[in-house]
């Protein structure tokens, strides 16, 4: 059975890893090693600098901005999304009236309510974002429109006012990540063993210590893996994807809502600054690992079998 | 809901401990209690309609509109519109190119799933069964890619396509799907390749097929359920991408959806042309939200199948 057991396992592994190596790992080598150029982009040349762009980008002013609203977004959204959605999915499981023979259920319904808290979740981000950027807009949206029908006057220009485009921002992002934890915090929620609650609810425990006691403990894996995953997703592909499609150009009002990897992009292929561009993506990578790693610090608690 | 509720074993006359836990709320139950239930039964609903309204109205906003005049879009928002035209929906197939925006975009994701599935199960498969040095370095390299930040290497990236003339191809995109994929489908499929018996493999190599005929033949069936999920997971992803065709693709032939869409609300929102512009939109929505209601518990089952333990 030995026979041709490495050349069965090169043959196997060399397509995947040389697509990975070179479109992944190389890319990503080179780009700690770009951060230390004044490569443009635009020529081959371009000379070692050291520590240069990152000086450059400690006084940068747009820098520490994006930094802002990216750390921002990465303890914010989370925060909503997954309290919103623990909030939703203990209704759905376990807040429901008591009916026959079961001594916890969700509420009526809770079979669509799943299925519609869902519909952003399958929905390109770029849709996400292209949806609300007109919802939003002061002159034709469906929000001032709607506002405007109930007899508000005054109303905001919600992406173009600084103070307000961040926060519509982190709207819309909790707007389309929710749904997706509500199901997956419910299929959790389903797994938890009945008489557990059955237990609590017999020595008196009200709804809200059943929740706090035997559903969160018994679901904090998932919500940590929920939380490293959505502050990635806030700091990465998906704060992109919103922010660039929805500021009003680029960025936000006087960078109001500029985030690193928007400026990751701006500064390499707007702005001709390759090199500096990839001293802000390693600034980037800091920031998400820092993330991952104080969420898991934070989070760690005995694990709990059931 | 009842967060704050007692449970009613508290409020009952002693001499029945624990008898109405079983039965239907309010059935023979003090006034009190009933309109307690009744309360917040009505809250926990209240909550949960308005997040679903919040959820659908702008979907139902968006599908209405594409039907209407530039002028109603506005003024009356929620207003049923006065006729079915499919004016805009033809200016955004044709005139918009979103018909080759599609076809992009199918012909991109298509290559890539296949891609992606064959190469990453073949790649999960070998660090699943197989032991010979450098396994774990190779399973961790795979995995950790799950956790840094594309934009980072899409620079270095942007002119290592370049270099290879694959910028602003179909096959070049595909490729580059297929390698941000692997992290995810490589670290899902492996332990889902631990799980299967090995049995059923052991049996097939015994009887004289290789090892390439037992995973084509033998493994791939068994994997069917965890290809299926992964499957789901990596078409939604790819279907959605915009961070990586907006800097890798930028010639106006190639573009897929997402940046067909991007394009057509800058430009449609100049000539004005609102109903265009929703019925590009809600040409791209539809297939996708029919697909999910349609395939709903496969997809809600393949996407938390990844993420639950």
């Amino acid at each position: 059975m030995q026979h041709g057991k490495y050349r069965f396992i090169v043959g196997f592994l060399i397509a995947p890893m040389a697509l990975y190596v070179i479109f992944v790992i190389w890319p990503f080598i080179q780009s700690i090693y770009y951060s230390f150029t004044d490569w443009t982009g635009l020529s081959p040349d371009f000379e070692m600098v050291g520590f240069d762009n990152y000086t450059k980008m400690f006084k940068d002013d747009v820098f520490w901005k994006s930094l802002q609203h990216s750390v921002l977004l990465a303890i914010l959204l989370p925060l909503v999304t997954l309290g919103l959605a623990l909030f939703f999915a203990f209704m759905l499981n376990v807040g429901g009236r008591r009916r026959k023979g079961a001594i916890i259920s969700g509420v009526r319904g809770s079979g669509f309510y799943k299925i519609a808290y869902f519909f952003p979740q399958v929905l390109s981000i770029a849709i996400v974002a292209i949806l609300f950027q007109f919802a939003f807009d002061p002159a034709q949206g469906m929000i001032n429109g709607s506002l405007k029908a109930l007899g508000f006057h005054d109303l905001p220009n919600w992406l173009g006012d600084p103070k307000l485009a961040l926060w519509c921002i982190v709207a819309v992002l909790v707007w389309c990540t929710t749904g997706f934890f509500v199901v997956l915090f419910s299929a959790g929620m389903a797994s938890i063993p009945k008489d557990f609650y059955e237990a609590a609810l017999l020595d008196g425990a009200s709804r809200f210590t059943t929740f706090s006691r035997i559903t969160l403990p018994l679901l904090w894996d998932t919500v940590q893996s929920g939380w490293v995953y959505m502050g990635i997703l806030a700091l990465g592909a998906e704060g992109f994807a919103v922010v660039n499609i929805m500021s009003v150009g680029p960025g936000g009002p006087d960078y109001s809502t500029t985030v690193l990897p928007l400026y990751v992009y701006q500064a390499a292929f707007r702005d001709g600054q390759a090199g500096y561009a990839t001293t802000i993506g390693v600034a980037l990578l800091l920031v998400t690992l820092a993330f991952a790693a104080i969420v898991m610090k934070l989070g760690r608690r005995e694990r709990l079998e059931y | 809901m009842k967060t704050t509720d007692t449970p009613p074993i508290l409020r009952e006359e002693p001499g029945v401990p624990g008898q109405r836990i079983a039965e239907s709320d309010g059935a023979g139950a003090p006034r009190a209690k009933r309109g307690e239930g009744h309360v917040l039964n009505v809250f926990s609903h209240g909550v949960l309609v308005i997040w679903a309204l919040l959820v659908i109205l702008p979907l139902f906003w968006a599908v209405m509109s594409a039907f209407k005049s530039d002028k109603a879009i506005f003024n009356t928002p929620w207003a049923l519109p006065d006729s079915l035209s499919f004016d805009a929906w033809g200016r955004a197939w044709n005139q918009a190119h979103m018909s080759e925006y599609f076809l992009n975009t199918v012909l991109v994701v298509g290559g890539s799933l296949v891609g992606t599935l064959v190469l990453g199960s073949m790649a999960a498969y070998v660090l699943a069964r197989f032991d010979f040095p450098g396994n774990r370095f190779i399973y961790f390299l795979f995995v950790g890619g799950m956790s840094f930040p594309v934009m980072l290497a899409l620079v270095p990236l942007f002119y290592v396509m370049d270099n290879m003339g694959m910028l602003n191809t179909i096959q070049g995109l595909i490729l580059v799907y297929i390698a941000y994929s692997l992290p995810f489908t490589v670290f899902f499929l492996t332990s889902f390749f631990r799980t299967l018996p090995t049995s059923v493999a052991e049996a097939a190599l015994i009887d004289g097929a290789s090892h390439t005929r037992t995973f084509f033949q033998v493994m791939l069936p068994m994997a069917k359920p965890g290809l299926i999920s992964v499957g789901i997971f990596n078409f939604l992803g790819q279907w959605n991408q915009y961070m990586l065709p907006t800097v890798l693709n930028t010639d106006p032939d190639k573009r897929v959806l997402a940046q067909g869409l991007v394009e057509l609300s800058t430009s449609q929102g100049y000539k004005g042309d609102y109903s265009g512009l929703f019925a590009g939109l809600v040409i791209a929505m539809l297939p996708v939200l029919a697909a999910y209601i349609v395939f709903q518990r496969q997809v809600v089952a393949g996407l938390t199948a990844g993420a639950l333990k």
